[in-house]
């Protein structure tokens, strides 16, 4: 059970409020298409890969961010192609927003040598630099300082690119996070960070942990512009991001976006974990109401010029997409075993 | 010329030629954390290449990680081996994991420097050296340089590296005064142990300051007729046990001095590589370790003047070494 105070980020803690359609005014057609046809590959891959854990044919530790797919594709969606990306545990919902291709990612999950990371990282350790995703670990907090480097290495090459951390309400608690705002800020570098706070940290809640609930209190503290976002709404998400990276552009300086969410399952493995505390059993139904794909086709579909057609011929193209990445998954290799040794070092001399 | 003078030949002949070196770390702009080894390098090269941070071990670090993926080379200096701890994560699991684990091909250009900066009753906190920590963890690599020509050109040659390198140089080597020539890169992949003295009788190994302390003992015992092969490791890891198996085959005799605690040390690493490259059978006495006491670091004058190794505790060393045979060792 969590203590009950005051909430600093108004009702996004519950799942009580927030279940109005996503505010996507102004945006184009083509825009909400995309946002929908990744949102619903983010969902749909995450439940396949939540069966092949469950069948047992993926045995890596598998941290799915059902529920969370709006903070993802919100970001992408404003980012450049010469942005750099980092990630961490649950960031397959950022290797896909990115526009990785979900092919790669299930052989990745399968330890094939197709996969993302050549079958040598699994779910945990994703990478799709033509995409602009450097790397997500699974260390907690680890890439978020990677990225303060990747800032300094872009502005040093005078890109007007910005690096991007995304990182969880969990990594706000690690010193390398406060250590890497001080960094940032101080040596005016154009970070992006972009907490997910889906309110746990494995299974424990946020009120158990932090003696306040909103993580952007601490860009407060580091003279680092910030927002707190429904992170369930993607045009929120998307506006906020827009106007934050901007910033971060056109200044050179850090910024950072709480994006309050919720994932649906455990922190790993397919179950909904709904026996982790009296509250997630209480909540999880609830805070599916405020389902972030179903918000935004509720806006496409008041709009006049989405019908339901079209979101059903997304539906069918994700649906073919899955079946021929998974076949490829499953027919590919394992990596040569002679690799395994060779590629320690890059220079390969001594080997 | 100078060690801690060849280090900053080296780090000049860097930033001259290589535009994409970066130097980050606590204390670059003030002697009393790097002595001379940087002195005026942000005048000379700006201070936008060599970076003085906030006190964040763990954040420079993990910067100096993400620059480097991101095209630059960067050497993160950390003031003593000690402090480099805050930043453990970023050093064993990320730059010397990102290679392995994103299946090649994503190569992290840094370096590591630490400098040892032991003696003057600093204690536990400021003394240590861990060699066999880093050379224990397969995708760094490590380097100890002992001569000043070591000094200028294994800095070079770490920094050119695309493999994450820990360089860790020695303040009590500061002052040790050679000839050192122009640098000339070479790739860091061919270097390794080379002999400083050569002589049949004994083989002494040491690292960094230790290969000191065993030249300049072989030194005094060549005067008495007893003649060394000094065998300068150099590089820790990937570790080559060639030339230490080659020459105890010809001696027949081993100590090591390491520098470092004894357990899990260099000095077991250099024995089981004898062992297994040129068997048991090819000791004519126990082989020996020079440790540090399995201790802290003290800071009492006359306990820490006991608890490192001088010229006598090596001389002493070599001469039971010589005394015992096989049989009664």
């Amino acid at each position: 059970m969590t203590a009950k105070r005051e909430s600093m980020i108004g009702l996004l803690n519950t799942p009580d409020g927030h279940r109005e359609p996503a505010h996507v005014g102004g945006r184009e057609r083509n825009q909400l298409l995309d946002w929908y046809h990744k949102m619903l590959l983010i969902r749909r891959t995450e439940e396949v890969i939540a069966g092949m854990v469950e069948s047992g044919e993926a045995v890596c530790p598998c941290h799915l961010a059902i529920g969370q797919e709006a903070a993802a594709v919100g970001v992408a969606s404003a980012l450049n192609s010469g942005d750099r990306s980092f990630g961490a545990h649950r960031s397959h919902s950022h290797y896909l927003a990115l526009g990785a291709p979900v092919r790669r990612l299930l052989a990745e999950v399968l330890g094939k040598e197709t996969g993302c990371s050549r079958g040598y990282g699994g779910s945990m350790h994703l990478r799709a630099p033509e995409f602009g995703l450097v790397g997500t670990v699974p260390i907690v907090g680890a890439t978020i300082a990677i990225a303060v480097g990747a800032a300094l290495a872009l502005k040093r090459d005078g890109r007007n690119a910005v690096a991007i951390s995304f990182l969880g309400d969990g990594a706000s608690e690690e010193g390398i996070f406060h250590e890497s705002l001080n960094l940032a800020a101080s040596m005016s570098l154009p970070v992006f960070f972009v907490v997910e706070n889906n309110l746990y940290a494995s299974h424990l809640h946020i009120d158990l942990r932090q003696p306040a609930n909103s993580i952007a209190r601490f860009a407060v503290a580091h003279c680092i512009e910030s927002a707190v976002v429904d992170g369930n709404d993607v045009g929120l998400v998307a506006t906020q991001t827009e106007r934050l990276v901007d910033i971060a552009r056109t200044t050179g300086k850090p910024v950072l976006l709480e994006a309050v969410t919720y994932r649906w399952r455990g922190h790993v493995g397919h179950r909904e974990d709904s026996d982790v505390g009296v509250e997630r059993k209480d909540n999880l139904p609830e805070w599916k109401k405020r389902d972030p794909i179903a918000r935004l086709r509720t806006s496409m579909l008041a709009r006049g010029d989405i019908t339901a057609d079209d979101c059903d011929a997304i539906s069918l193209r994700i649906e073919r997409d899955l079946i021929e990445s998974l076949e490829f998954a499953r027919n590919s290799s394992y990596p040569a075993m002679e690799d395994m040794t060779r590629i320690v070092y890059s220079d390969r001399f001594d080997q | 010329m100078q060690y801690s003078e060849a280090i900053r030949s080296g780090f000049r002949y860097l930033l001259k030629n290589d535009p994409s070196v970066l130097v980050i770390g606590q204390g670059l702009w003030s002697p009393w954390y790097v002595g001379d080894t940087m002195r005026d390098l942000e005048t000379e090269f700006g201070a936008d290449r060599i970076i003085d941070t906030p006190v964040s071990e763990l954040a420079c670090t993990g910067a100096s990680i993400g620059a480097a993926m991101g095209g630059y080379r960067t050497i993160m200096t950390h003031p003593r081996v000690d402090f480099s701890l805050l930043a453990i994560d970023q050093m064993v699991n990320q730059a010397a994991k990102w290679n392995s684990m994103f299946g090649g091909g994503a190569p992290v250009p840094v370096v590591f420097r630490l400098i040892v900066n032991r003696g003057g009753e600093q204690g536990a906190q400021h003394s240590q050296s861990l060699y066999s920590w880093f050379a224990h963890i397969p995708g760094l690599r490590v380097v100890v340089p002992a001569t000043p020509q070591d000094a200028q050109d294994l800095l070079i040659a770490a920094t050119l590296s695309d493999d994450p390198v820990v360089y860790i140089d020695d303040r009590w080597l500061y002052e040790w005064d050679l000839p050192v020539s122009d640098p000339v890169p070479v790739r860091l992949a061919t270097q390794g142990p080379v002999r400083r003295r050569e002589g049949n009788d004994v083989t002494l190994v040491g690292l960094s300051w230790t290969t000191r302390l065993l030249c300049d003992a072989a030194d005094n015992l060549a005067k008495q007729g007893i003649h060394c092969d000094v065998v300068d490791l150099r590089v820790l890891n990937p570790f080559k046990h060639d030339v230490i198996a080659e020459s105890v085959q010809r001696t027949g005799r081993l100590i090591v001095a390491e520098g470092d605690w004894k357990t899990c040390g260099i000095g077991a690493e250099v024995i089981a590589g004898v062992m297994e490259l040129a068997g048991p059978g090819v000791f004519k006495s126990a082989p020996r370790r020079i440790s540090l006491a399995d201790a802290p670091a003290p800071t009492s004058k006359p306990l820490e003047s006991e608890y490192y190794p001088t010229i006598s505790t090596v001389t002493q060393a070599v001469e039971q070494s010589l005394k015992h045979s096989r049989s009664d060792s």
